[in-house]
């Protein structure tokens, strides 16, 4: 078990280390920060949705509250490292408190869905209507359909005026995106991994058996709050301003797409699928013959109808059928490893 | 005392206004157990083709109470045939979906009427009551809706389309060994809710001004009273329009308009938590 982890560790980082040195050769690395940021974002719904079974129409809110997290900290402290880490508290308080209320009422899939949406919902009217000089937390002013311009960006720890930005940033961001897949690795590979699968599977086992799953899913909603928490945090060093559009539909619609055309149940779908959604949107808005929205919506309905698991289950499916006929447990190493050498 | 009246015709209208919404979405959810989160996008839909066919001469009317519902009726058949179809039973995957037709749609109503705001002048003009200044226009609302709960309410309970119906979406295994075919019947029933949709879009179009992304601001409050509103399809959307309406109402006349809606929101997340259920799952059991 530990080999096996040593092994797939050294693997993740020989991987990461190759392209992160090789990506910056095809596309320019503001570019790719911001693909990099999606990935994390795409990865926080994969990890609860696809490994702990709660469909969350709201990953956006989360995504957001680290944002204005992040912008109002540190137009307060005027320095990133705290801010950074409100970015990653803040939204997982917030998702703590949701969640106790969700899961302890023992809400499940539509109710989850409209509960989720709503809050989002109404965290971007609020913020929306806070454009008036009252509402102010500290220094900041909300700014309502505005945002926060202006605020201290990403800094080298303890000194305010070495800034990170450009080719640094995004070594950063791949930094930080290694470390959430790895920790997540590490989650799903613990027991509390496993039991939320368990509960995913079969919840009312699950809480038969003795476990209470009412408060690991709180947890491991928590968990996914706090890594797209994150991702707001540097989503908003990136863009260098928060918008109420951060807590869109429209957002929290792109992050499910992402996790559905990528596959569910697997860490690298989302991130590959977020990362190249993001991209090819990116290519479709330089284009003005098709609207982009309708060709996000298509990719959708397409993928819901034909390939349901995804890209990197449908991917994986093929590579056992071609080269099937080995041992069950090498190939299992096998996924993993070509999932490596794929992301 | 003319504030009071104000404020109650305001209460009125809200509530109407949400039974409007909330019709097309509430008889495909109550009948098929299908969330059609693209539902929004019927109702812009709506509105759009109000205008269009009003700007090529078209009585109004006739084109909201007609032309509309008829219209994205058929849209609707066609996206139950091509989409809906192959997902029945699988709700989270059906709710995926539609979402994915609901961004479709705004993206075709960008491509054919661009990211711009249009609208229609309302044919009812407003009047006073005492030193208020009242939208006549909310009346006719108020009547369309009530016409329409009393319509629905008479399509199920006295005619034999309406008994079919009631008997597939009680036991579809049933109504299918007794000759009717389940598929047509659902066939039928996304057709009428999208019909209701298209009406609920083409009746508000004068008020609002329509862009691409309008359905948005309707599908959260169709949602949240519908799913409130709890398996019974009439009392439930009565029930639940009822309660967010005032509730919203009395918030939007105290605080903002904004803090209205917000106030209706967490309302809907509050009852959701205390009757999973909706309402209907734990009081007024067993009516229509």
């Amino acid at each position: 078990m530990t080999q096996s982890w040593q092994k797939e560790l050294i693997q993740t980082l020989i991987v990461a280390a190759v392209l992160m040195y090789l990506l910056p050769f095809a596309i320019n690395t503001f570019t790719l920060s911001i693909l990099l940021i999606y990935g994390m974002l795409g990865l926080s719904l994969g990890l609860i949705w696809g490994f702990g079974g709660i469909l969350c129409f709201g990953q956006a809110a989360f995504f957001g509250l680290g944002a204005y997290a992040y912008a109002i900290a540190a137009v307060n402290i005027g320095e990133s490292t705290f801010p950074l880490l409100f970015a990653i508290l803040v939204p997982a308080l917030f998702a703590m408190l949701l969640g106790a209320m969700m899961f302890y009422g023992r809400l499940a899939d539509v109710y989850l869905g409209v509960i989720t949406l709503v809050v989002t919902l109404i965290l971007f009217k609020f913020i929306n209507s806070t454009a008036g000089p009252a509402y102010v937390i500290g220094k900041a002013r909300l700014g309502g359909y505005n945002g926060i311009p202006g605020f201290q960006t990403l800094n080298v720890p303890g000194r305010p005026d070495d800034y990170i930005w450009g080719d640094a940033f995004y070594y950063v961001c791949f930094a930080a995106l290694v470390a959430v897949y790895l920790l997540v690795t590490c989650l799903l590979r613990s027991s509390f991994g496993r039991i939320a699968v368990g509960i995913r599977e079969n919840d009312q086992r699950m809480s038969l058996m003795g476990y209470d799953t009412r408060a690991r899913k709180t947890v491991l909603f928590a968990i996914g709050a706090a890594i797209a928490g994150l991702a707001g945090g540097l989503f908003a060093n990136w863009a260098e301003i928060v918008t109420p559009g951060l807590f869109s539909l429209g957002q929290s619609a792109e992050i499910i797409v992402w996790c559905i055309v990528g596959g569910l149940g697997t860490r690298l779908g989302p991130i590959l699928g977020a990362a190249g959604l993001a991209y090819l949107k990116f290519l479709l808005g330089q284009q003005s013959l098709i609207d982009n929205t309708l060709i996000t919506g298509l990719i959708l309905v397409l993928f819901v109808l034909f390939l349901p698991k995804g890209i990197v289950p449908a991917v994986v499916n093929l590579w056992t059928v071609s080269f099937g006929r080995r041992p069950k447990k090498s190939q299992r190493n096998m996924r993993r490893a070509r999932g490596g050498h794929n992301g | 005392m003319d504030f009071a009246v104000v404020v109650l015709v305001e209460i009125l209208y809200a509530i109407a206004s949400l039974v409007l919404i909330s019709a097309g979405l509430a008889v495909v959810f109550g009948m098929m157990k299908v969330i059609n989160l693209a539902h929004g996008e019927f109702m812009m839909l709506g509105g759009y083709v109000t205008i269009t066919a009003v700007n090529s001469g078209v009585n109004i009317f006739i084109a909201m109470l007609i032309v509309a519902p008829l219209v994205v009726g058929l849209i609707g058949l066609i996206v139950e045939r091509l989409v809906i179809r192959h997902l029945y039973g699988r709700l989270v995957d059906t709710m995926l979906a539609t979402w994915g037709l609901s961004l479709f749609f705004i993206g075709v109503a960008t491509m054919i009427f661009g990211n711009t705001t249009t609208g229609i002048s309302s044919p009812i003009p407003g009047f006073a009551i005492g030193a208020y200044q009242v939208n006549g226009y909310n009346f006719f609302i108020i009547v369309v809706s009530i016409l329409l709960i009393l319509g629905v309410l008479f399509v199920l309970k006295s005619t034999r389309l309406g008994l079919i119906a009631r008997g597939a979406m009680q036991r579809s295994d049933m109504a299918a060994a007794l000759g009717y075919s389940p598929d047509k019947i659902y066939m039928m029933t996304f057709f009428v809710g999208s019909a209701l949709s298209g009406l609920a879009g083409a009746v508000l179009a004068p008020l609002v001004g329509l862009v691409p992304t309008s359905g948005g601001a309707f599908i959260a409050k169709a949602f949240i009273t519908v799913v409130a509103g709890g398996p019974s399809l009439v009392a439930g959307l009565l029930a639940s329009s009822g309660l967010f309406g005032i509730v919203g109402q009395v918030f939007s006349f105290s605080v903002s308009p904004v803090m209205g809606d917000v106030a209706m929101l967490i309302a809907a997340v509050i009852l959701l938590r205390l009757l999973p259920q909706g309402i209907t799952g734990r009081f007024f059991k067993g009516k229509l």
